[in-house]
């Protein structure tokens, strides 16, 4: 990415930078904007909220919202970039939310200090994600269209009712993992010591864990998505998987290895959601495998679909507002969701619709250059 | 290209739209979580954040008011509406002002719920409902230090350390003990098989409970049936299972929406039980369509019941505002206002004190108080935990009989 | 003994999974698009039968009439309004429509007939001979089995010999190709989304029957067990839905009863995996080779 970007003298200060930005690349000048725009984003709200004005409602949905771009931002990568239907993205978020509470927890039990236990949650989260991506990647990858997406849906399911089978703990002996296949397991049989704490009851979820993300952390892990995400996209990787993406038999034919390049793609998706589900998990002091379900997936793909494609900072943007959205439709009461359905049925008909999109083009003036990539 | 261009371009409108209206709304008084709740309580006073000189105390509510709970968190609303109505026409010192907000039976929800109600300037707090919201937003007022009971939570982990919790019902653990030493006692000879929803707290908890107690009581278990909410309509698998393993009398600590599928079911497969649940089984007579037949000679471990007659007031009442007989859930809901009515009372708070003044006011007089409900005689301990009579039931013509 | 009793069981559900599919892969077949809405076609199907019986009196036949009849003219509605001014974009577009549908039908239930769950009273209550009741076969699972193989003959006999399901097939083939044989394409979608419509109907008033409980959302986990049936036995094809639906039904029964109560569903869709594994596009579903 940088390559291209350089200027091909850095000698004449005054007129490098304007080169600079004149050589660059539209897709790059886009990046840069993106990153400009979260930082932007998070200095005004850091700004308000210091100055108090921020009420409870818009506060409470900071650390949520950084944990759905960052899902919205990697299923784009495999959805948008890799061209598959994922319908089951929520099931990595459930792996590394429950993962990361099972590390923070045990770290909280040996003493360590709040920064390390959030830290460790979320690479953890990450971490076993990327092994569950590689996991469900392998066989699901060999699919394509909808046997792919229909799969991706039962991985999700499956993963749903794997943890509700789980029951962990942790004490001076270290782990204590059973699984509950036949149901008859209860936490007692885990044998913990009596300092012992329990982190997940099966069905029960997470109970307890202590409330450690922060808005700073979401942010952070929202820049880190995005600087993956965006240099993977950007780089010869990236090229390639777009590639497979338009045209498979064309990519596999000049000798792009299409197995390796779609892992890639996915594991890396899969890692980043586990990520934003370390971070999730921390920010709410109880947690049930049920939370990731089918229909959280969906809201995802719902997020990502109206973003655009492949459009990283239009996730970002449709991320936020459609996490608002419902919130804000709360005044309706009743009628909550119901606003909700059909406005999310308009925005698709008015997006998607060529005679429609023609009238409201006409009306609002167009910018150039605007969402060029992807 | 022109696609994208002009959903972003759409979208990018939309940003503005929500920042100005996330952050600039802020800025001024009338904010738009305020607005919203005003539109939803019954007064639609000013609502400002430390109550108003007219005595009257703005209490919150949170519970699944859409989504697959819905009914469980609209009944206990229903009857906490009812309480707040004949307190408001008592006329008294103590007026409530009550703001609901839905949370989808989800923790995530129901925290955005808390925060929006916080910002509508929320004294007190009755719910949330179910268990995995409540353990979230428990914690959520334990750090606000906002006074809350929860009508129908009923998981330890949700007051566990939390001194500002309290619960209206029963712990999983407590009844499912209760439900142990019940068929031991009065069912000595009794075939049992449990089918619980594992993956449900509530379901699982009272479970672990039971199996434990009635296995060191001597009992057996003869069959043990799981199923969780994405499998609720069929229940010939385990009804057939509890069948050939010669069980008579089936413990189902679950919600009456599923127990009416196992009774039809069952029903349909010409297999004679009896049917023994807990108090989320109540309301199944209620159930719009219900064939009642189906359900006689059910036990039921419950601390309310419709039919009797200290109930009939609110029986009544809650009849003609919502045309249906009140559920466990809608009695819990009711018993919450009457606490907190007690509890204000009895240490004499009043409505501009703020959510953290009547909070450390109020908790001590908790262990004090005894509020006589629609759920029995209330009393608390210091935990949070509810200690309150309950009866065993059974259904007899279509009506709750002591049994 | 309990064997057979687990397997009947399996059947039954299955059969009423398989309807569900058949309406699935009807559409999807056609129109090329997933429909998530299907599901609460279903309940909305229930409730209108729920209604006429309940409410208006009248006998259990005349509500599935009424009820085929509502859910085909919703099924064409929402064809029109939401999914045919999409027909030039991706399916994505078009699957987060069908699934705005869904929570839009959802939640106008919810308003209509509220949150707390009806009981449906079975439309089917004639005692079976005494061999079959042994077994622990109600009638409402006859009808259910006697009704899905019904409806796959007929609509293996409507695709194949008439005018209309000719269509259906050329459109599903190629579209373009079959509107310049003078073929409705519009049409023949919007007939596809009617009989899909009405089967969901049927399927809801058997799924009420065997499983009463009614509540807002009662279609959508059988929509999902439905949709990975249709996948099952091939997407498109009409005896693969039925094996499919079936198939699941009996492999579900057995899981929960002999291998894990905690795991069936799971179970069920690592079956699902393994096949797709194996027959990329289904048990029953034409392999399509990639064209260079």
């Amino acid at each position: 990415m940088k390559k291209q970007t350089k200027p091909a003298s850095v000698k004449k200060p005054d007129g490098t930078l304007k080169r600079y930005f004149k050589n660059m690349k539209t897709a790059t000048k886009v990046d840069y904007a993106t990153y400009l725009g979260v930082i932007l984003a998070f200095a005004v709200v850091m700004a308000c909220q210091s100055a108090g004005l921020l009420n409870r409602q818009v506060t409470g949905m900071l650390v949520p919202i950084c944990c759905y771009i960052c899902m919205a931002v990697s299923l784009n990568l495999t959805v948008g970039i890799l061209g598959e239907l994922s319908l089951g993205h929520a099931g990595f978020m459930s792996v590394g939310a429950f993962s990361g509470i099972v590390a923070s927890m045990s770290l909280g039990f040996t003493g360590a200090g709040d920064v390390v236990r959030l830290v460790a949650a979320i690479a953890i989260g990450a971490v076993v994600a990327a092994i569950a991506g590689v996991i469900v990647g392998v066989p699901v990858l060999r699919l394509r269209g909808d046997y792919l997406a229909i799969v991706t849906l039962a991985f999700g399911e499956i993963i749903k009712e794997l943890i509700n089978c789980l029951l962990v703990g942790f004490d001076e002996n270290g782990l204590h993992i059973r699984f509950n296949y036949d149901g008859n397991s209860v936490m007692g049989d885990l044998g913990l010591t009596e300092n012992g704490v329990e982190i997940i009851k099966g069905a029960q979820g997470a109970a307890g864990n202590e409330k450690l993300s922060t808005f700073v952390a979401g942010f952070v892990l929202v820049m880190i998505t995005l600087i993956v995400v965006l240099n993977l996209v950007r780089s010869r990787t990236g090229r390639a998987v777009m590639a497979i993406r338009d045209n498979r038999i064309a990519a596999e034919s000049v000798g792009i290895n299409v197995t390796k390049y779609k892992l890639t793609a996915f594991v890396v998706s899969a890692a980043l959601a586990g990520a934003a589900g370390g971070l999730y998990g921390l920010n709410f002091s109880s947690l049930a495998s049920t939370t990731f379900d089918f229909n959280a997936s969906i809201l995802v793909l719902v997020y990502v679909v109206l973003g655009g494609l492949g459009n990283i900072w239009g996730s970002i943007v449709a991320t936020v507002v459609l996490y608002a959205l419902p919130e804000a439709l709360r005044g309706f009461d009743d009628l909550r969701m119901l606003v909700y359905a059909i406005v999310l049925i308009l925005v698709m008909l008015a997006t998607h619709n060529e005679r429609l999109r023609a009238l409201l083009a006409k009306v609002l003036p167009r910018r150039k250059g605007a969402a060029v990539h992807g | 290209m022109k696609k994208k261009n002009f959903a972003a371009l759409f979208l990018a409108g939309a940003m503005c739209f929500g920042f100005l209206a996330g952050c600039g709304g802020d800025t001024g008084s009338a904010s738009d979580p305020v607005d919203s709740s005003q539109e939803v309580s019954d007064g639609g006073s000013q609502a400002s954040g430390s109550g108003t000189a007219g005595g009257t105390f703005q209490i919150g509510f949170i519970g699944p008011l859409t989504g697959n709970n819905a009914s469980y968190g609209t009944s206990a609303l229903q009857g906490a509406q009812i309480a707040v109505n004949e307190i408001n026409a008592l006329g008294g010192d103590i007026q409530f002002e009550i703001s609901f907000q839905d949370d989808v039976s989800d923790a995530e929800t129901a925290v955005n719920a808390y925060n929006t109600l916080m910002d509508g300037g929320m004294q007190m707090l009755i719910g949330p409902v179910t268990t995995g919201p409540a353990i979230s937003v428990a914690a959520e007022t334990y750090a606000d230090r906002v006074f809350a009971v929860t009508p129908s939570a009923s998981s330890l982990d949700v007051i566990d350390g939390k001194d500002n919790y309290f619960q209206i019902c029963f712990t999983d653990p407590n009844q499912g003990i209760s439900a142990a030493t019940y068929l031991s006692e009065t069912l000595p000879d009794a075939t049992v098989a449990v089918i619980y929803n594992n993956g449900d707290s509530y379901s699982t908890g009272i479970y672990e409970a039971f199996a434990e107690e009635y296995t060191a009581l001597g009992g057996e278990i003869v069959y043990t049936g799981t199923f969780t909410e994405d499998s609720q309509t069929d229940f010939s698998v385990q009804l057939t299972g509890a069948q050939n393993a010669g069980a008579d009398l089936i413990f189902a600590p679950i919600y009456y929406t599923p127990a009416s599928v196992i009774l039809t079911q069952g029903d349909a497969m010409g297999y004679d039980f009896t049917l023994f649940g807990c108090d989320g089984m109540d309301g199944i007579l209620g159930v719009e369509g219900f064939d009642t037949s189906l359900a006689e000679g059910m036990l039921l471990l419950t601390p309310f019941s419709a039919d009797l007659e200290e109930n009939a007031t609110f029986v009544d009442a809650y009849q003609e505002a919502y045309g249906s007989i009140p559920t466990q859930f809608a009695a819990d809901g009711y018993d919450c206002v009457y606490t907190l009515y007690t509890a204000l009372q009895q240490a004499g708070c009043t409505s501009d004190m703020t959510a953290e003044e009547i909070c450390d006011a109020v908790i001590p007089v908790m262990t004090q108080i005894q509020v006589d409900g629609m759920t029995g005689v209330l009393s608390w301990a210091a935990t949070g935990e509810v200690t309150k009579d309950f009866d065993v039931y059974v259904v007899e013509n279509g009506a709750y009989v002591v049994a | 003994m309990v064997f057979l009793q687990y397997l009947i069981s399996g059947i039954s559900i299955g059969s009423i999974y398989a309807i569900i599919a058949l309406g699935y892969t009807m559409v999807y077949g056609i129109a090329k698009m997933l429909n998530f809405a299907h599901g609460d076609v279903i309940m909305v199907g229930g409730y209108i039968s729920f209604c006429t019986t309940s409410y208006l009196g009248l006998p259990g036949w005349v509500s599935v009439v009424f009820a085929v009849a509502v859910c085909t003219v919703l099924g064409v509605v929402i064809e029109g309004l939401a999914y045919r001014p999409l027909r030039q974009a991706g399916s994505l577009a078009v699957l987060i429509t069908a699934i705005g549908v869904s929570y839009l039908l959802q939640n106008a239930a919810q308003l209509i007939w509220g949150a707390t769950p009806k009981n449906f009273t079975s439309l089917v209550n004639f005692a079976v001979p005494e061999f079959l009741s042994r077994l622990n076969v109600s009638g409402v699972m006859l009808v259910t089995v006697v009704a899905c193989i019904v409806i796959m003959l007929g609509l293996t006999w409507f695709t194949s010999r008439t005018k209309l399901g000719k269509a259906m097939r050329a459109c599903s083939e190629d579209r373009g190709a079959a509107q310049l044989m003078g073929i409705n394409v519009n049409r023949t979608i919007s007939m596809t989304f009617a009989i899909g419509s009405a089967l969901a109907a049927i399927a809801g008033v058997l799924l009420c029957s065997y499983s009463p409980v009614l509540q807002p959302t009662t279609g959508s986990m059988p929509g999902i067990k439905a949709f990975t049936a249709a996948v099952f036995g091939g997407i498109g094809s009409i005896p693969g839905a039925f094996l499919g639906g079936v198939l699941l039904g009996i492999i579900e029964a057995m899981a929960r009863a002999y291998l894990s109560t905690n795991l069936a569903n799971s179970i069920v869709f690592a079956v699902l995996i393994i096949v797709l594994l194996v027959r990329p596009a289904g048990l029953l579903g034409k392999y399509v080779p990639e064209k260079v």
